[in-house]
């Protein structure tokens, strides 16, 4: 059957047409953080294979992690691990049919993302008051 | 009035073809990674040392190697769930789309294998 011809229909709003605001910014970031977590699992990896190796491999391996790329890329997992953990609850929460008035999305919003900040740095005040 | 099959209304999956057993998945894995990432996070904050002998004698204790190994199994599978989402979101050519989550496939698996082999030579001494 011969296709009809293209004609202009009215397409669904895009993305870029919509206000940027908590809801949408945190469904991206959610989004970020699990593609950076999915980068993280080779380097988990790489660090119990370090471990198998033996105790030159496993010296070798800390001392990427110590580097200043490495201690970013940590504290950025940390990061992401966090969010995408505390945000992951609250989609889980809607998934089960609660939080979804709009007093409700912003402060479960707000509390994903501050809380994810607050317990990074909780968690490297940790790591530099017992290994300085 | 439907204009369903009774057939397609008894199984239930919806012109996808699979209901939602991606998304399904996606949360049960979701949830078992609660208890197991926080578990993995807490033992490495609490080990006195990260040096070589203290992190040995901790992965090959049995529970940890045990619990290490679900961790990485879990993770490479609720990510390769997820990441499949974004390269069917973004990818568009059907070519490309077959390649890319061929090409996942494959790490993912090898990721986690390495992994996985990794903590049993620790826990077998070898």
């Amino acid at each position: 059957m011969p296709r009809p011809p293209a004609r202009a229909r009215p397409l669904s709003p895009h993305l870029d047409i919509y206000r940027w605001q908590i809801g949408n910014s945190l469904s991206i970031l959610h989004r970020l953080t699990g593609i950076a977590l999915a980068l993280g699992l080779p380097a988990l990896t790489y660090w119990l294979v370090s471990v198998a190796g033996g105790e030159h491999s496993y010296a070798m391996a800390a001392k990427r992690f110590a580097s200043p790329v490495g201690v970013a890329c940590l504290i950025g997992w940390t990061f992401a691990f966090l969010f995408h953990l505390l945000n992951g609850v609250r989609h889980l929460f809607w998934d089960a049919g609660y939080g979804f008035e709009r007093t409700q999305r912003h402060a479960s919003g707000w509390f994903a993302v501050l809380g994810a900040l607050a317990l990074t740095l909780a968690v490297w005040a940790l790591i530099r008051h017992f290994a300085p | 009035m439907s204009l369903r099959t009774p057939l397609g209304r008894v199984l239930g999956m919806g012109s996808a073809k699979d209901g939602t057993g991606h998304w399904w998945a996606q949360r049960v894995s979701a949830v078992a990674l609660v208890p197991l990432t926080l578990w993995f996070l807490f033992s490495l904050l609490l080990l006195p040392d990260l040096d070589y002998a203290t992190v040995k004698v901790w992965l090959a204790l049995p529970i940890s190697g045990f619990l290490t190994v679900l961790l990485l199994a879990v993770s490479a599978y609720h990510s390769y769930l997820g990441t499949t989402v974004v390269v069917e979101d973004y990818v568009h050519s059907a070519g490309m789309k077959v390649l890319t989550l061929l090409t996942l496939r494959f790490l993912y698996v090898l990721v986690c294998g390495a992994g996985i082999f990794a903590i049993l030579r620790v826990m077998l001494g070898s």
